[in-house]
């Protein structure tokens, strides 16, 4: 089977599964028969795999520790729940020619809206940034990362430090995992294609990839460019999910967040991140109970993971893979 | 012969280090040319500049009859000039084939959403692509290997590598970094060939710069010899071998007793 093929049916699989569990109580199906705590945690697992997969195309194939993915995120939950919340009459009524579509439409402009807005912050933070290395981008990114914080914080127009509340709840299982295999498939056709050849180049040397006439800056700024657009459709459909969202909800440590489910899916691998994000959204539930021994658990878990295999849980499982489909 | 690069007075400065000083240099179409001179005489500085990595300090650098210092790396390479470096500098986590196909990217169209919608097009020449590189592979030997990844080949593979990858841009010409550097006598000798058969496969000017005196005197047409960043030599290797100056900057001079 081509790569091509296996990969729509994932996303049909994703499409077909989050059918099911679309969260309406009274469904026939009985899977769909869920309580609302076990469908946060799955939505949350869906978005934490679209952060994950995206900082991933940034640090992990173009080899750019990037630490302000939150930033971006923060720049797509504000972007989108200004459309709804702050502009929703008024876009409402534009859109009631649609008639009951009109709700569902406006949450699909309002993801655009949040997603090329982080894009558009990425393009921007990335193009001067990019002439940095390794931990020095590492210091400029976490930097933006805050900056769009404290913008936020100091904009009285979306809430301020307050936050901005009553967003409507859009987000469903559907659109989540919908969404989260989109972003996954975008990622893995785009690695696949000049553009991962370039990015993989740009990770391995850059000095030999502009040798070879890969014009790295592009590669770089694409990859970013790229990794905030989805990092903002996450923000979006977390703001659209919990309704209520506040600047200190996108400091640095939910970038921390992602880059520890990246390093531990292993740097790289698509496959792997997304198993990371959803074992940790797991586990960041499981030890709810024991919530301040719960960063000495995930510190234990890294440090463990560094000593027994420190290219990731499932890091180069996609290069074996490949190898096999090589050798069939 | 036309000359195919030319250097007209080029000069890098690094501080008060004056790393090239005034080298006037040319290449002529298919020719190949040695570039030699004790260590820390500027040739791997001159490689650079060549190669964009640095920009000139004074003076131009004529690819072509054009213009090309001040260009970025990937931009002079896409005007046709290749290299390869003293200490490999492979795509590390690679396959051998992938190494190769990234440098086509330059002659690629490279659409977004054709790499998302993966039309026909797009499959066309991604085969297509997968097809040249294979076969240039089997040019130098490598085919049986194109599916392992790049760092378990042995050393001369890895630099024949680097060739075929430079190859892949389609220079006219390509500089050779110390192609010779840690390979013993065999793989030397294998190496001589490789390069005269490179020139007859292919056709780019090459320009080399190594430190092994029978390797550059056994292929070279012409040799320039660097020192402290001046050239102080140019002619064929016979010349070279007999000129008083090149003798005394790699042996010192005779001391006449008073």
């Amino acid at each position: 089977m081509g790569s091509r093929n296996s990969l729509l049916l994932c996303v049909l699989v994703f499409a077909v599964v989050s059918a099911l569990f679309t969260g309406h109580p009274e469904a026939a199906w009985p899977l769909a028969q869920i309580d609302d705590y076990l469908l946060n945690i799955l939505i949350m697992a869906g978005i934490n795999v679209i952060l994950a997969v995206s900082l991933n195309i940034v640090s992990g194939h173009t080899g750019q520790f990037s630490l302000g993915h939150a930033g971006f995120m923060a720049v797509g939950a504000y972007g989108s729940a200004a459309v709804t919340q702050i502009g929703g009459k008024p876009i409402l009524n534009a859109l009631s020619f649609l008639g009951g579509a009109a709700p569902i439409c406006m949450f699909v402009l309002s993801l655009l809206v949040g997603g090329l807005l982080a894009a558009l912050a990425g393009f921007a933070v990335g193009l001067p940034s990019l002439r940095l290395k390794g931990d020095y981008l590492a210091i400029v990114t976490l930097g933006f990362g805050e900056i769009i914080r404290v913008v936020i914080q100091n904009t009285e127009a979306v809430g301020g430090a307050r936050g901005l509340t009553g967003i409507p709840a859009f987000t469903t299982l559907g659109w989540t995992w919908g969404l989260a295999a989109f972003c996954i498939y975008c990622v893995s056709a785009l690695i696949r294609s000049t553009y991962g050849r370039g990015f993989l180049a740009v990770r391995d040397d850059e000095i030999a990839a502009e040798a070879m006439g890969v014009n790295t800056t592009k590669y770089k700024v694409t990859a970013f460019v790229v990794g905030s657009f989805f990092a903002g459709l996450a923000g979006a459909l977390y703001a659209h999910l919990i309704g209520y969202i506040t600047p200190e909800g996108f400091s640095f440590l939910k970038s921390v967040d992602v880059v520890v489910m990246v390093i531990l899916g292993g740097m790289g691998s698509t496959l792997g991140v997304t198993v990371a994000a959803i074992l940790l959204t797991a586990l960041n539930e499981l030890l709810r109970q024991a919530e301040q021994y719960r960063m000495v658990a995930f510190a234990l878990l890294l440090i463990v993971l560094m000593i027994a295999r420190p290219q990731g849980l499932l890091g180069g499982i996609d290069r074996w893979l490949q190898a096999r489909r090589n050798r069939s | 012969m036309k000359s195919i690069l030319e250097l007209e007075k080029v000069v890098v400065r690094f501080g008060g280090l004056v790393a090239v000083s005034a080298v006037d240099f040319h290449v002529g179409e298919g020719e190949l040319v040695g570039l030699i001179g004790p260590n820390g005489a500027g040739k791997t500085t001159l490689f650079n500049v060549i190669t964009g990595v640095y920009k000139p300090t004074e003076g131009a650098i004529r690819f072509d009859a054009q213009t090309v210092d001040g260009l970025s790396a990937s931009e002079i390479t896409s005007r046709g000039i290749a290299r390869t470096f003293q200490n490999i500098r492979l795509f590390s986590s690679l396959s051998v084939l992938d190494n190769v196909v990234a440098a086509f990217n330059l002659h690629l169209k490279s659409g977004f959403l054709g790499a998302l919608w993966r039309g026909t097009q797009f499959r066309e020449q991604e085969r297509a692509v997968r097809e040249e590189a294979l076969q240039l592979l089997d040019v130098f030997g490598l085919k049986s290997a194109a599916h392992q990844p790049c760092r378990s080949l042995a050393y001369g593979d890895q630099r024949r590598l680097e060739i075929v990858r430079a190859l892949a841009t389609k220079p006219r010409l390509l500089l050779l970094d110390e192609p010779a550097a840690g390979m013993n006598p065999t793989e030397k000798v294998e190496l001589m060939r490789l390069i005269r058969f490179t020139q007859e496969r292919f056709g780019p000017a090459v320009l080399l710069v190594e430190h092994d005196m029978k390797v550059v005197m056994g292929i070279c047409q012409r040799i320039a010899v660097l020192e402290y960043g001046r050239k102080i030599a140019e002619g064929t290797p016979g010349e070279i071998q007999q000129d008083r100056r090149v003798i005394a900057a790699y042996l010192g001079e005779e001391v006449v007793d008073a």
